[in-house]
């Protein structure tokens, strides 16, 4: 009887430009239910820090709790952590955040940790534009304390006991644009093609970054009649948006159509290459995509891809004008910089 | 791609790398698991139905196993499959009560055996059980072939290999030792039904240059001279020894001269070491016996001076690689001198078929050797078969075992006036190992222990006692450790789609990513280059499953597939199931140990 990880990994496993394996970038075994779906969004977080030649020990991997918060374990095991209080990640996320902006802030949580008892903080932490990367892996129940429905449960949705939602679900993604998100995009834990490109172009991006996945809970809210299961997703997913992440050092070939095709270039000098699906919807207008969600709910539709970008917003440690070195360097001199000093400031507020 | 075929008993079959490449097909992670769990006597037997010889083979096969180990592709290097084979043939106890019984009455049809050696004995186990009366001719005075007259004894104790060839003996075989058959036509003029040519490659190949006459007197051939020790004819050799020869029985000649007297021995050979036909192993072991090897020398003449052997010249030459032909080049230094006072030729050995007369519908390629037909090993004759280094040249001891078996199903559908064509199916099997969660009925926990070491006799001892084994084989402790590096590539991952909800979870998982879900392509060179890890290795297949819901398949690559089952674990609704798989290839008495 085991159930352990062998070390053996195949002999052919690519390497990144760093000389590390995918390997590097995992982490424990996951203790989840076999076959949620949040493993695949941590397999997809592993691709895309891979890809994108992230070195781990330069990522701070926060979340709350709940089955999603606990994926932190099963990826980047060479990275920073903090599993927090429930609901709390995003005040961690910034307290962090503003001790060192070095890092990268890659924060789970799940649609309870989120839409419910994290509500308050969240809204925060759009409103502010904390430098981060936010994934909630969306099952619209509560996987942990076994399925009760989660304030994103669809109106009319089925839950495994057979009884029906009667209350409206939070739609984050309408939600995060609305409160000033920069960076907006929707996925499905089972389709990596899509999520792992989001990710990458997510941890590009400077400001706050929201990515809601639907990630089915395959033990409690898979049943027929749930909108959040596999079936499901899968029926009524409609793409608005391709998009290719292109690095920084690579050549963009520019046999493209514009009108389907648009550039964006992130803070870190990459690209991302986005295929409009619809001539609509622009993702750089809000209107458009509030319009496209709004319609997509009434005709019961998930639209997955890119959702929103604004690549011209102010990250709050840009806004506040903080240090750019991490506290923990700051030495006594820097922070005690001495009674000439003190006068200086004291002078000035005269 | 269409789906694979799973039905089909050779794709789980090859999956299983070992026992694929076993000439026998021994079920060898089946044993392997049972040494592990000190059960030797039933490993013993499950190798004694496949092998015939486990105590043998576990101490000198040639191993096509190893190389084709799963584990020598995740790791450095394979299971020592053939080690663990000895454990079980050391620790076994008294296996006399699961012998086959065998029938006091016969089935009237008598067969005649020519040569004592491992091919004919395993038509000899196949067939007595069967009830056929058996006629063993053999001119050596005991059974065994050249497991007895060339193998020598520091590698395989004589003990060893009478109890083996014995626990055929005794199965009622008439044996007619001492009696060299120089007529074929005497022998069919017996009127037996059958006759198996069982003669092995009995000539050792000469090498004529000058002074090979004048030197003869200590100038032998090896495999003569090897006869001539394992038979106690000869005890000593001058202290300056060379043996011509790059093969196995270059370093059993050089080994065994070690221990009559020879100091100063040394094998000198035409092409460059790492081409010697010597297996690795084998070379080391010469080389720890304080034997040099000297490559790229070519053998010009015997120097002999006053009647008396002196020593051989050689000419220096390299490997030159022209047109894709491999030369050995001059390289147009003076020829070298070196000193012996005798030398030993093992520079191959031929077969000798002088005995069978050409007249009798048995009919011989151009190379003299018999025409045969290389899957029922039936000559042109109808009632004449042939096996093991007589029927397609020098091999080995298990190639002869498995020739053995294929001429034997022949040798009885022949009797029995079936069509020698009609060949058995093997026998298959595919049991679930679930147990509970997390739990298999094998130990799926992969180890990280490297391959460990045989521990040998001190040198001291080995060179001046001929008879003392080198060799000591694992204790049970080691040869536990060594056993639980075995993959268990006998239990498949067995994928069934309908099942399949497509959460990926089994790719997510896989440790050595041997899963993929992906669009299907025509070609399957176009699916291979596709996959997590492109599949490159086009003799390890590729697992190709019927559309899923989304449209998609799932590919998995056998190759480097750890068989540690958390596929299985991982996905939700079972479409991935652990299942051992046995394979036992048709053998005419099929015993039931496996
Ligand atoms: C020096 C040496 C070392 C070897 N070491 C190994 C090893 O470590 N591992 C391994 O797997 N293989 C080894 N081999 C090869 C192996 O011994 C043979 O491949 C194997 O024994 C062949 O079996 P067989 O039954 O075909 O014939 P053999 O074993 O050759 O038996 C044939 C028998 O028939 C007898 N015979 C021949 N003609 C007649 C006749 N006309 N009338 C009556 N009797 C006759 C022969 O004397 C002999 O006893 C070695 C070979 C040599 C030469
Ligand atoms: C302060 C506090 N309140 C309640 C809980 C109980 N609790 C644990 S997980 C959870 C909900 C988790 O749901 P979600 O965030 O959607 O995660 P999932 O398990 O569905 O991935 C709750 C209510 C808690 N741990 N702490
Ligand atoms: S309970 Fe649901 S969310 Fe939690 S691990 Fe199981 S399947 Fe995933
Ligand atoms: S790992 Fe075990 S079962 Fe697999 S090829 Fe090697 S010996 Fe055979
Ligand atoms: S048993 Fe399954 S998980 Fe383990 S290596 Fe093989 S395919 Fe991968
Ligand atoms: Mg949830």
């Amino acid at each position: 009887m085991s159930y352990i990880k062998p070390k053996f990994a195949h002999p052919r496993l690519p390497q990144n430009e760093l000389g590390f394996t995918k390997k590097y970038y995992e982490g424990a075994l996951s203790t989840l239910c076999a076959g949620c779906g949040h493993d695949s969004i941590s397999a997809s977080i592993v691709d895309a820090c891979f890809e994108l030649n992230i070195e781990p020990h330069k990522v701070a991997k926060i979340s709350g709790i709940g089955c999603s918060s606990k994926t932190p374990a099963y990826y980047l095991s060479n990275s920073h952590g903090f599993n927090s209080v429930h609901g709390r990640m995003p005040s961690v996320a910034t307290g962090a955040n503003l001790g060192n902006r070095s890092l990268k802030y890659l924060g789970v949580s799940g649609d309870g940790d989120t839409a419910s008892i994290g509500m308050g903080q969240f809204v925060h932490a759009i409103r502010r534009n904390l430098n981060m990367t936010y994934i909630v892996m969306n099952n619209g129940c509560y996987g942990l304390t076994k399925g009760q429905d989660s304030a994103t449960a669809d109106h009319g949705s089925i839950s495994k006991s057979g009884k029906e939602n009667n209350f409206e679900g939070i739609d984050l993604c309408a939600l995060s644009i609305q409160l000033g998100a920069t960076f907006v995009a929707q996925s499905f834990s089972g389709d990596k093609k899509q999520l792992v490109p989001l990710i990458k172009a997510a941890l590009s991006h400077e400001g706050f970054s929201f990515i809601n996945v639907i990630s089915p809970c395959v033990t409690f809210n898979n049943n027929v009649g749930s909108t959040k299961s596999y079936d499901y997703v899968r029926e009524h997913s409609e793409t608005v948006s391709k998009l290719d992440f292109v690095p920084s050092h690579e050549e963009i070939k520019v046999d493209y159509d514009h009108s389907k095709m648009k550039l964006v270039e992130m803070h870190d000098g990459s690209t991302i290459k986005l295929q409009k699906v619809s001539p609509e919807w622009d993702p750089e207008d809000k209107l458009s995509i509030m319009t496209a969600l709004h319609n997509a709910h009434q005709s019961q539709e998930i639209l997955t891809g890119l959702l929103y970008l604004d690549n011209e917003s102010i990250e709050l440690n840009t806004l506040l004008n903080t240090t750019e070195t991490p506290l923990n360097q700051l030495h006594e001199k820097d922070l005690c910089p001495g009674n000439s000093v003190l006068e200086g400031i004291c002078e000035g507020l005269r | 791609m269409s789906p694979t075929n799973t039905q089909d008993p050779e794709y789980y079959h090859k999956v299983v790398d070992c026992q694929y490449a076993c000439p026998a097909h021994t079920p060898v992670p089946e044993y392997i698991r049972l040494i592990a769990a000190g059960k030797y006597t039933e490993a013993y037997m499950i190798n004694w139905e496949s092998n015939v010889f486990p105590g043998v083979l576990g101490r000198t096969c040639d191993r096509p196993c190893e190389p084709a180990c799963r584990r020598g592709r995740v790791e450095k290097e394979p299971v020592a499959i053939c080690r663990l084979k000895r454990v079980a043939a050391d620790n076994k106890d008294d296996i006399s009560h699961l012998l086959p019984t065998i029938p006091t009455e016969k089935n009237g049809k008598r067969i005649a055996l020519i040569g004592g050696g491992p091919a004919s004995l395993t038509v000899a186990r196949d067939l007595a059980p069967l009830g056929y009366i058996i006629d063993l001719y053999d001119n050596h005075k005991k059974g065994g072939g050249m497991m007895r007259s060339q193998i020598p004894a520091f590698r395989l104790p004589v003990e060893v290999l009478d109890q083996e060839v014995n626990y055929v003996l005794d199965m009622g075989i008439n044996t007619h030792f001492d009696t060299y058959v120089t007529s074929l036509k005497d022998v069919l003029d017996k009127g037996y039904d059958a006759v198996f040519v069982g003669t092995g490659a009995p000539k050792g190949r000469d090498l004529d240059l000058p002074g090979r006459q004048e030197g003869s007197a200590n100038i032998y051939i090896g495999i003569e001279w090897l006869a001539s020790v394992a038979f106690d004819h000869t005890h000593k050799i001058g202290k300056k020894v060379i043996v011509l020869g790059g093969g196995n029985t270059a370093m059993d000649c050089c080994r065994t001269s070690r221990r009559l007297g020879g100091e100063e021995v040394k094998v000198i050979v035409r092409s460059p070491f790492s081409e010697m036909k010597a297996s690795p192993w084998e070379k080391e072991d010469a080389i720890h016996e304080d034997i040099p090897i000297m490559d790229n020398h070519v053998p010009k003449s015997y120097v002999v001076e006053d009647g008396r052997l002196k020593g051989m010249m050689f000419e220096k030459v390299i490997a030159v690689v022209t047109d894709g032909k491999r030369n050995l080049v001059p390289t147009g230094e003076p020829l070298v001198f070196v000193e012996a006072d005798d030398v030993i030729i093992a520079v191959g050995q031929e077969n000798r078929f002088e005995w069978i007369e050409r007249d009798l519908g048995l009919e011989f390629n151009k190379w003299d050797m018999p025409i045969l037909d290389e899957q029922t090993f039936q000559s042109t004759r109808s009632n004449v078969f042939f096996g093991g280094d007589a029927a397609l040249g020098p091999k080995n001891v298990i190639t002869a075992v498995a020739q053995g078996h294929q001429a034997a199903i022949s040798i009885d559908l022949f009797c029995q006036g079936e069509d020698v064509k009609k060949r058995p199916a093997p026998f298959t099997n595919l049991v679930n190992t679930k147990m509970g969660i997390h739990e298999w009925a094998y130990d799926n926990d992969v180890t990280n222990d490297i391959r460990y070491i045989v521990p040998q006799a001190d040198k001291k001892l080995t060179l001046t006692n001929l008879k003392k084994e080198v060799e000591l084989g694992f204790d049970p402790h080691t040869a536990f450790a060594e056993a639980q590096r075995c993959l268990n590539c006998d239990v498949q991952t067995v994928f069934t789609e309908k099942n399949c909800i497509e959460c990926d979870a089994c790719m997510d998982v896989c440790p050595t990513s041997c899963i993929t879900f992906t669009i299907n392509e025509e070609e399957e060179a176009d699916l291979r280059s596709n996959l997590l890890v492109p599949a490159t290795d086009w003799t390890q297949d590729i697992l190709v499953s019927a559309p899923l819901k989304t449209g998609r398949v799932m590919v998995k690559d056998e190759d480097v597939c750890l068989h540690c089952g958390l596929c299985a674990e991982r996905c939700p609704t079972a479409a991935w199931d652990m299942q051992q798989y046995l394979y036992n290839s048709p053998k005419a008495s099929q015993l039931s140990f496996v």
